[in-house]
């Protein structure tokens, strides 16, 4: 394994582990609710990178994907199996093994199915939608890929509006916790503030070797030669729209992650989660990040969201991401942190570090 | 279903297709000389009618809407001369999201400048309750007078891309801007002309639509995606295609509405949006080639 | 790689916070959090109520606070977004310490943060209508907007009187029209009243025609709107408009006279039920609600120079609904609310609150008035 490639990852663990640490030994761990949150919108952050900055394709309608995975998990998961009982289907669930019980906040025993299996079925239908809608959208170029995108983020989110079973416009609350395996939940309770915080870590960490990995792939190149010019891409003999599929779809995959992670750590979900707003606000992080940046998306993701969850942007916080937008396009198309500035940075420090190196051999 | 409820749905669906027919124009003429959509156009609607509602109740309303649209028409110079001319690296994707942010801004200052709530300018003809009995359904004057504008519109641009000078530099620089630029047309004024123009559109819009539609800091954007919808269903750059696209829209919903609950027409009207772009990516007027010769 | 620019960004983003709550002291001081959805697509709700707020915060504070302890206010705008209501909730809560929050503006909101704040055994006074908030009761969890029932039940009274017996529903696709359409279908049929027709429209709707044409067809005798600007005006020009001479209710979301403005003569004769905020001055002086009426409809019209609306005066009631709980139980969270649990008579602006361990709204179908357009103006209706 090239060690030298996961150096920054596991910088980024160090960070995470040394973050936690300091806000205990401070007693300031509610610091940590914010970021746990910002790491989940940074999952879908992620994902929008590789799909909008190494396959060129705009979407301006991942919230969809996010609600998706929200929406199914609110849906079974606050289901009452105890009051259902009687159905057939519900018994079915319960001897399948499919249901786990917990005490809700009033004290109230209720069986529900388990959120793994909401979790699974989720990404079922994510997966599903994300081909489906994915083969004829990716076809279109330009404002009309935009069109279809913002349209099917539009539809989803009247879906969800329009639907008895959403909660309609009041959403979904009072989900249970989503226990992992022994003593690890998802669930917004204090108490469980610090592992909370790991599982979110865990999960950022995973998708950055996972998409560093693809990157760096055959897939990671063909992609890029699809950004560049997909005519000339093709004439070499890459499936350009079989590679564009792929990402699409893991990119919504990434967004039902986090989407049903957040759900269950929120203990709730409402309509805005699938509002075209949500959608251009993960766009406006990406661009920030610069584009094909994944460390960029990813700073940017948890700085932004971590002050607009604590209410610094106060009333103005759709007029920072609007102004992000104009500023990021107009002064630094290739983003905040800058790729060249970024490799010049990293160049000046392998050298240092060459250099002690080189001195400590010569002393030894 | 009764006659009368037959041509009320027509009538209902008439009024709703012109409103979206007259955004979608809007769209057309900057997407015309610059090949971007300006995602941004229904700030504009919701501009031109805020400053002429804040204006009525000094001026008269004639006097009122045309401040405005001179106003708006400013901004939109401001807006190209300041974001789009300053671009570094026009691209489609760069120019979606610098338009996108640009509606949000133009949003929440409106949001500071003026509040949160309704407002609405006067009927131009009648009041509130005034309706024309065409064979025994309704409909407001105000409906025609949308129309009305409308054509006035699309008969104004079609002479103004046919036979004027600068309207025929504008579209030069649609179909091949280097070309345009070789032949000694200044294309960057294009672009700005092309954005006060489609400014003063979208504010004239903005004011006819005012006493139907009523104004709110955040009435642009839901229009401008139908708009958006409309100006692809009608061919990117094609007014009469618009008008037809917007009545198309706008009776679907209508007659959607007869039969299905009224709380998916949104989706039901991008769906069918969607599903004509998988098909038919040109529009229903559009021409093939002409997509394909615009670089995106 | 930019790794270290990420952390260098971590870093940052972490002294933030530092240096903001440097500033923190402890003093005769207490903390009052609000999450009022100032912008986004409930701010018609939310404005009005963290002016309201701001305004009667400033007002005790000038005269003295609490028993000399001064109130302060942490107003946070979630622009109707549940998972920001979410972060607020927990940073008032476990951060800020505050004693007790108002709002959230929306029920879907509230319910999201309805077990946070149990939890967090902070006491809750939410300005959203949704009888889901207090039913089942939650300790810390109380609401002072009237409950939609009760606003159903005297719009179906009036129905009863006139004859009417088969009515057409429409409402919005928001929380608002939501809460109001279940209680509608839910108490018609107790009522005698037959629903031919129930449709939701966007609450961003430009025309609506359309559905009423849907309406006309199917002859209701009445109509009833449940909506929020600015579907309710075009309702009413749009039925105008048709000829359509059945009468038209409206939900107490119509209660500001601007909406009769927008209207025009199309408002007239529409019948809705409301709190006495918008017939303050016809009131007779000693109505137990009239002092505070006039008193807060006249301070917020100077203060903001606009008028006053029963939205602001959910924020008024909620918040003074606190401060009187701390007055009568002192500055403890447990005895507040026993206290406010425990409150009887209390005059707000919605009506007269009389609270009970299962009952934490306190209003009753009293706190209702139905009202008419005569004129451009509100005033009482009468039956004929």
């Amino acid at each position: 394994m090239n060690m030298k490639k996961y150096t920054p990852v596991f910088c980024l663990i160090g960070a995470a582990v040394i973050f936690q640490i300091i806000t205990s030994v401070l007693n300031r761990e509610f610091y940590l609710t914010q970021l746990t949150m910002s790491a989940y919108y940074c999952l879908v952050i992620l994902g929008l990178t590789v799909l909008m900055g190494y396959a060129g394709q705009i979407s301006l309608g991942h919230a969809a994907f996010f609600a998706m995975g929200g929406y199914t998990t609110a849906v079974l998961t606050t289901w009452n199996l105890a009051a259902a009982q009687e159905g057939t289907l519900a018994r079915l669930v319960v001897q399948l093994g499919l249901s786990t019980a917990s005490t809700n906040a009033y004290g109230v025993e209720i069986r529900h199915i388990s959120p793994w299996v909401s979790l699974l079925v989720a990404l079922a239908i994510t997966v599903a939608v994300a081909f489906l809608i994915g083969i004829p959208i990716l076809k279109l170029k330009g404002h009309y890929l935009a069109m279809a995108t913002l349209g099917f983020g539009i539809i989803v989110y009247r879906i969800v509006l329009g639907s008895r079973i959403f909660g309609e416009a009041d959403g979904i609350s009072d989900l249970p916790p989503f226990r992992l395996f022994g003593p690890l939940y998802v669930s917004g309770d204090p108490a469980l503030r610090v592992q909370n915080f790991y599982i979110a870590a865990f999960l950022v960490v995973l998708a950055v070797v996972l998409l560093q990995n693809l990157i760096d792939s055959r897939m990671g190149r063909a992609l890029r030669s699809i950004h560049g010019s997909e005519e000339a891409a093709n004439a070499m003999g890459v499936n350009t729209a079989r590679y564009k599929l792929h990402v699409f779809v893991l990119s919504a995959v990434f967004a039902c992650i986090a989407g049903v992670f957040l759900t269950h750590f929120n203990g709730g979900v409402g309509p805005s989660e699938a509002d075209v707003m949500k959608s251009v606000t993960y766009v406006a992080i990406v661009a920030v990040g610069g584009m094909a940046n994944l460390w960029g998306a990813l700073a940017m993701g948890m700085a932004l969201n971590y002050l607009s969850l604590r209410g610094y942007f106060g009333s103005y916080d759709e007029f920072v991401f609007g102004g992000i937008l104009i500023v990021i396009m107009l002064f630094f198309p290739d983003g905040l942190l800058k790729k060249e500035n970024m490799r010049s940075l990293t160049e000046a420090a392998i050298r240092m570090k060459n250099k002690i190196w080189k001195r400590k051999n010569e002393l030894s | 279903m009764s006659f009368e409820q037959l041509l009320q749905y027509l009538l209902s669906g008439v009024t709703n297709g012109s409103i979206y027919a007259i955004v979608a124009i809007g769209f057309n003429i900057i997407y015309n000389t610059t090949g971007i959509i300006n995602f941004a156009q229904g700030e504009f609607l919701m501009l031109g009618g805020m400053t002429a509602i804040s204006l009525s109740p000094y001026v008269p309303l004639p006097l009122a809407i045309l401040i405005a649209v001179i106003i708006t028409a400013m901004v939109g110079a401001v807006v190209d001369f300041l974001i789009i001319r300053r671009l570094k690296k026009p691209t489609v994707l760069n120019m979606v999201i610098v338009t996108i942010g640009l509606s949000i801004i133009i949003r929440e200052i409106a949001l500071h400048l003026w509040d949160e709530k309704v407002r609405s300018l006067p009927y131009f003809t009648g009041n509130e309750v005034t309706s024309i009995n065409i064979l025994g359904a309704y409909i407001s004057p105000q409906v025609l007078w949308v129309l009305g504008v409308s054509a006035v519109i699309v008969i104004f641009l079609g002479v103004f891309f046919k036979f004027t000078l600068t309207g025929r530099s504008m579209r030069a620089c649609a179909s091949n801007i280097t070309a345009a630029r070789l032949c000694g047309i200044n294309t960057r004024n294009m672009v700005t002309i092309s954005f006060m123009l489609s400014a003063a559109i979208g504010a004239l819009a903005g004011c006819v639509i005012s006493p139907i539609t009523q104004t709110q800091y955040d009435c642009g954007t839901s229009l401008a995606i139908k708009g958006f919808a409309v100006a692809i269903l009608g061919g990117l750059g094609n007014s009469t295609g618009a008008i037809i696209g917007g009545i198309t829209i706008g009776l679907l919903e209508a007659f959607s509405i007869s039969v299905l609950p009224l709380a998916y027409k949104d989706a039901i009207a991008i769906s069918i949006l969607l599903i004509i772009l998988f098909l038919r990516p040109s529009g229903l007027l559009g021409k093939k080639e002409a997509v394909e010769l615009k670089e995106f | 790689m930019s790794f270290k620019k990420f952390c260098i960004a971590l870093m940052c983003v972490s002294l933030i916070p530092g240096a903001f709550s440097c500033k923190k002291q402890a003093g005769e001081t207490i903390k009052i959090g609000a999450i009022f959805s100032v912008t986004g697509p409930a701010s018609f709700l939310g404005a009005p109520e963290a002016k309201t707020a701001e305004m009667m915060v400033e007002e005790i504070n000038d005269k003295g606070g609490i028993d000399g302890k001064m109130l302060k206010l942490i107003v946070k705008d979630s622009a109707g977004d549940p998972a920001k209501a979410i972060s607020f909730a927990k940073q008032l809560i476990e951060e800020d310490k505050v004693f007790a929050i108002i709002g959230p503006s929306t029920s879907g909101e509230t319910m999201k943060i309805k077990a946070i704040c149990e939890e967090g055994k902070t006491i809750l006074v939410s300005c959203a209508a949704a009888e889901v908030i207090v039913n089942p009761v939650a300790k810390y969890v109380f609401k002072s907007p009237q409950k939609d029932s009760d606003a159903v039940q005297s719009i179906y009274n009036v129905m009863k009187k006139k004859g009417i017996k088969s009515i057409g529903i429409v409402s919005s696709n928001d929380g608002y029209g939501t809460a109001g359409k279940d209680q509608l279908e839910k108490l018609a049929k107790k009522n005698g009243i037959q629903i031919l027709i129930s449709e939701v429209y966007d609450k961003k709707a430009t025309d609506l025609t359309g559905v009423l044409t849907k309406l006309k067809a199917k002859n209701v005798q009445a109509v009833i709107n449940w909506s929020i600007v600015p579907a309710q005006s075009i309702i009413a020009k749009n039925m105008k408009q048709l000829n359509m001479d059945v009468p038209l209710f409206q939900s107490h979301g119509f209660g500001n006279i601007k909406y009769v403005k927008e209207a025009g003569e199309a408002a007239e004769g529409i019948i809705f039920p409301c709190g006495r905020l918008l017939i303050a001055e016809d009131l007779p002086e000693n109505h137990p609600q009239k002092a505070v009426l006039m008193k807060y409809k006249k301070n917020y019209e100077s203060e903001y120079g606009e008028d006053a609306s029963t939205f602001g005066g959910h924020a008024y009631d909620s918040l003074m609904i606190l401060v009187e709980g701390i007055k009568r139980g002192g500055a403890d969270k447990e005895k507040a609310r026993g206290a406010i649990e425990n409150m009887k008579g209390f005059a707000g602006t919605g009506g007269i609150f009389n609270f009970s361990p299962a009952d934490h709204n306190g209003l009753d179908i009293n706190a209702f008035e139905m009202l008419t357009v005569k004129g451009g103006k509100f005033v009482k209706y009468e039956d004929k």
